[in-house]
């Protein structure tokens, strides 16, 4: 896996048990960081990866406490910041398997500059980014993906704020791994994870994420075995792209727009997926369909996923480079640098 | 101007002298030439014995316009002598800075030594063969008021030429036109019978040595770039461009071949933040910024301090507030590095003397970062920064080495298992073990909530607390710091006079003329700022009076006035210039007077 080159691996098998540390969870329960927190420990021994080579990095919020819990190297630090720790940190040390865990108003409000320069730069990393269009652990203000006018206790007449699209916004970043997934969703959320470990550069992956004391059930519409069917859209390399329970619609191409639109799922101009494609207009498209109140025809799965050099392998290459051309440096050579005289 | 400036400063380092310079330039990139305010000047001491500051009075000002005239003539003492360019002395220049009449023509400069030259008309004339530009050829006038200059105080120019010999490589008219505008400016002061005395001043006497010069930014540098080899840990810095911090990050961009990784961060915070990131995978982070970026880094140093991982923060301080003057000087940020966090957040903080002491003092930041797992200000100053003075290089064998003793192995026994506990620390320096990711068996977390003392598990409890930031606290007063050394030669002196930072060449000069009009005093100056030197209250105590010169409102006489219960004297000043010698000799005076 090109996003785990460098990282040393191990052939004594792993379980679940090893990547869970002994402090006890303390997220409100039910809440949906439980479930992520279950995937995550269940997939990583599929990795096969040196455990003491792993490391979660993470902001503030309630998703934050993350890496408290996994059995690896972690650093829980400051509000919105963790995307820039863990650049010196992926930059610095390619042999780490470096996680960033950050959530809607840590990544996006207070952090909204760092993910964006990640993701530009294209660091060697994975950020997981619970989304619960709430902010939890300061007690139930809307956050930035917060749909407008929402009633909380800092908007009790509603917010006035437009919400950001997490995944138009990383895509519009230069992002080259965009993905969504949900919490509930165990299988979905592991095949997502793979894939974004996978990928060399910065994977950003959004999970929608309940938070059941202060937004409970906002992705309700999205889980529902009677309501999904009809607004959930599951990405995937190389299908058409078609919903329902019976795959009775189907996206297409507005001729009249640059956009998406919904057609019926025997439509023969219903579009074919392609995460691949250099282009990211379709996946920004794909990006736009979700009605950000409703969640109507929601697209999840992987949006994009194309090569380009990461931030680290670069810098690491100049520096290899300059040694190869110039030999390694020699601390007297540098001294003596320039006009030098002597004194006897 | 500034690199006509550097040229002399070379030529006159090459050939022995003792020097010191001062840049003095306008934040504005190209100011508007001919203004008071687009004035951009390099100031240049040099003498036979050692000395200590930019001069305050200088003896020549080379005048290239009338805003430059204007903008300087005060601090000429009379009888100086003012070259002036003619040629630019036109009624329109002359009218942008508010001169009735032309000052070389109407005798108001009798009392100084004034040589009206026509140096633009004489750098077209000898650069005519070269097919240049009318503009293109007046820039060498500065090359040709050089020549003038070398010529006048004996310098060689052969350094002057190799420079542009390489500098314009690939321009093969403009070196040509360049060096000819030099040798035409040495030939003219040779020639010319305006210029019949030319100055001779001797090689200083100076211990033996290989010396060169170097600005504070580049020992800094190259501090940073040895402090990596000492510690054998690759250095990585996170930095985001700001005046007059931005020369450490291009210089440190030079040094890859060293394993130095330079990474220009989005803004401050990251700046900041990637090296801690860095850090803590076992790098030496380090930032460097100015004021205003120090107040946005707060909260990383904090959680620097929370982590207790080695960080070197470089503060390259300018006039504030906010803004403020950024290409000026002043010492009002050490307040800021001593408190300037949430909560109880200690930091050490270091201070360099002088533009070449940059270089060891980056050793210190990195030995003390290292050994006791802190984050740790180094304060310098756009006068350091920007100024220069000859260096005597030391011998890379004997710097000193630092032991970054990465935790390798548990360190927690009990019956039946063996831990890693992240906040054990060493009884000596208080220090916690650094174990760095991808050492198997020591994965651990670590984060800005409080920790429990020894397993480093989250703790709210109130005794733990309490006992962790007395425990940070007892880590930096704990400090191993060198004794402040007191220069007191006839062991009489009453008054004590002490500074910190880039004041130390004023006030040695200061204290200098003080002694040669026959006054006993003291001087000690303080490189470690915290903790300070064990020794500092006895010092302070041993004198009836001690007075403290400051670029700031009286930052550090605040603290050592909490700290050791001493009536400290402030003199300060907040001009964004270093303080002259003169007036700290006669405020010297007038205090030792009182006693």
């Amino acid at each position: 896996m090109p996003g785990l080159d460098g990282v040393p691996t191990t052939d004594v098998a792993q379980t679940k048990k090893e990547f869970s540390s002994d402090q006890e969870v303390r997220w409100c329960p039910g809440c949906g960081d439980y479930a992520v927190l279950a995937a995550v420990q269940g997939f990583l021994p599929d990795l096969g990866l040196a455990r003491e080579n792993i490391v979660f990095i993470s902001g503030i919020g309630c998703a934050a406490r993350f890496p408290y819990y996994m059995n690896t190297y972690g650093l829980h630090s400051i509000h919105g910041r963790a995307p820039a720790i863990a650049t010196g940190l992926a930059a610095s040390r390619p042999d780490l398997s470096v996680w960033v865990v950050t959530g809607d108003g840590d990544a996006l409000s207070i952090g909204g500059n760092h993910l964006m320069h990640a993701l530009r730069r294209n660091v060697n990393m994975t950020i997981l980014l619970f989304n619960n269009r709430i902010y939890g652990l300061t007690k139930g203000q809307y956050s930035p993906t917060s749909e407008q006018g929402k009633i909380t206790k800092s908007t009790p007449m509603g917010s006035l704020d437009a919400p950001f699209n997490p995944i138009s916004l990383a895509l519009g970043a230069e992002a080259t791994f965009v993905a969504r997934t949900i919490d509930s969703d165990r299988a979905h959320l592991t095949s997502v994870l793979h894939a974004a470990a996978a990928h060399r550069g910065t994977s950003l992956v959004e999970i929608y994420q309940n938070c059941n004391i202060f937004n409970d059930g906002a992705f309700e519409i999205l889980k529902n075995r009677d309501t999904r069917e009809e607004v959930l859209i599951r990405l995937e390399h190389g299908e058409p792209v078609r919903f329902g329970a019976n795959a009775e619609h189907g996206i297409r191409r507005n001729p009249n727009t640059a956009g998406l639109e919904v057609c019926g799922g025997d439509d023969p101009a219903v579009v074919v997926h392609d995460a691949q494609a250099p282009d990211p207009s379709r996946a920004f498209a794909l990006s736009r369909l979700a009605d950000p109140g409703t969640l109507a025809r929601t697209p999840i799965g992987i949006f994009r996923q194309v090569e380009r050099p990461t931030y680290g392998d670069l810098m690491n290459d100049q520096v290899d480079q300059a040694v190869a051309t110039q030999g390694p440096g020699d601390l007297a050579g540098l001294l003596h640098g320039g006009d030098t005289w002597t004194v006897e | 101007m500034q690199l006509t400036g550097d040229r002399f400063t070379a030529e006159t380092a090459s050939f022995g002298n003792d020097l010191s310079t001062l840049p003095n330039f306008p934040a504005e990139i190209r100011a508007p030439a001919g203004t008071l305010p687009g004035v951009s000047s390099f100031q240049l001491h040099f003498a036979d014995h050692d000395i200590l500051t930019p001069g305050d009075a200088p003896d020549v000002l080379v005048a290239m316009n009338p805003a430059a005239l204007k903008a300087n003539l005060a601090d000429l003492p009379k009888g100086a002598t003012i070259i002036a360019d003619t040629a630019e002395f036109t009624s329109r220049a002359l009218k942008k800075v508010g001169y009735t009449s032309n000052p070389l023509e109407d005798g108001s400069l009798a009392s100084y030594k004034v040589h009206a030259v026509d140096l633009t008309g004489m750098t077209m004339k000898a650069l005519e063969p070269f097919g240049l530009s009318r503009k293109e050829a007046s820039r060498s006038k500065n090359m040709f008021a050089l020549g003038l200059l070398s010529w006048m105080y004996g310098r060689s120019i052969d350094g002057t030429v190799t420079f542009l010999q390489s500098k314009f490589a690939t321009k093969a008219a403009i070196r040509d036109a360049n060096i000819s505008a030099v040798k035409a400016g040495w030939n003219y002061g040779e020639t010319t019978e305006d210029f019949a005395v030319s100055y001779q001043i001797k090689p200083a006497p100076t211990p033996p040595g290989t010396y060169r010069n170097i600005t504070g930014n580049t020992a800094l540098s190259y501090g940073l770039v040895a402090a990596s080899r000492q510690s054998s840990l690759p250095l990585f810095l996170g930095s985001y461009p700001i005046t007059p911090a931005s020369d450490i990050l291009h210089e440190m961009s030079k040094h890859k071949k060293f394993g130095v990784r330079t990474f220009q961060a989005e803004d401050e915070i990251a700046g900041v933040g990637a090296a801690l990131g860095a850090s803590f995978g076992g790098s030496l982070g380090v930032t460097t910024t100015s004021g205003p970026g120090v107040a946005l880094k707060s909260e990383t140093v904090g959680l620097a301090v929370a982590l207790e991982l080695p960080l070197i923060i470089v503060d390259v301080q300018r006039g504030g507030p906010s803004t403020g003057l950024p290409t000026k000087t002043e010492q009002a940020d050490l307040l800021q590095a001593m408190f300037g966090r949430n909560s109880e957040a200690p930091t050490p903080i270091v201070a360099p003397a002088s533009p070449a002491d940059c270089f060891e003092m980056a050793l210190e930041a990195a030995r003390i970062a290292v050994t006791y797992r802190t984050p740790v200000f180094l304060l310098s100053d756009g006068y350091l920064a920007n100024g220069s003075e000859p260096w005597a290089i030391p011998d890379v064998e004997t710097l000193p080495t630092i032991d970054p003793g990465f935790a390798t192995e548990p360190n927690h026994h009990s019956d039946d298992s063996a831990e890693f506990w992240p906040y054990l620390r060493d009884p000596q320096t208080l220090a916690r073990p650094w174990a760095i990711p991808g050492t198997a068996g020591l994965e651990h977390r670590v984060g800005g909530l409080e920790k429990a003392d020894g397993t480093g598990n989250v703790s709210y409890d109130p005794t733990n607390h309490d006992y962790m930031v007395r425990t940070r606290q007892a880590k930096v007063d704990g400090v191993d710091v060198p004794d402040l050394e007191v220069d007191d030669p006839t062991g009489d002196a009453r008054l004590l006079v002490l500074g910190w930072g880039s004041t130390y060449g004023p006030i040695g000069a200061g204290v200098r003329r003080a002694r040669r009009a026959g006054h006993s005093v003291a001087q000690a100056h303080l490189r470690y700022l915290n903790p300070l030197p064990a020794n500092t209250g006895e010092i302070l105590h041993r004198y009836e009076r001690v007075l403290l010169p400051e670029m700031n409102l009286g930052q550090l006489a605040m603290l050592l006035r909490a700290r050791y219960l001493i009536d400290i004297i402030g003199y300060n000043q907040v001009r964004g210039l270093p303080f002259k010698a003169e007036e700290l000799a006669d405020i010297i005076m007038k205090e030792d007077d009182q006693l």
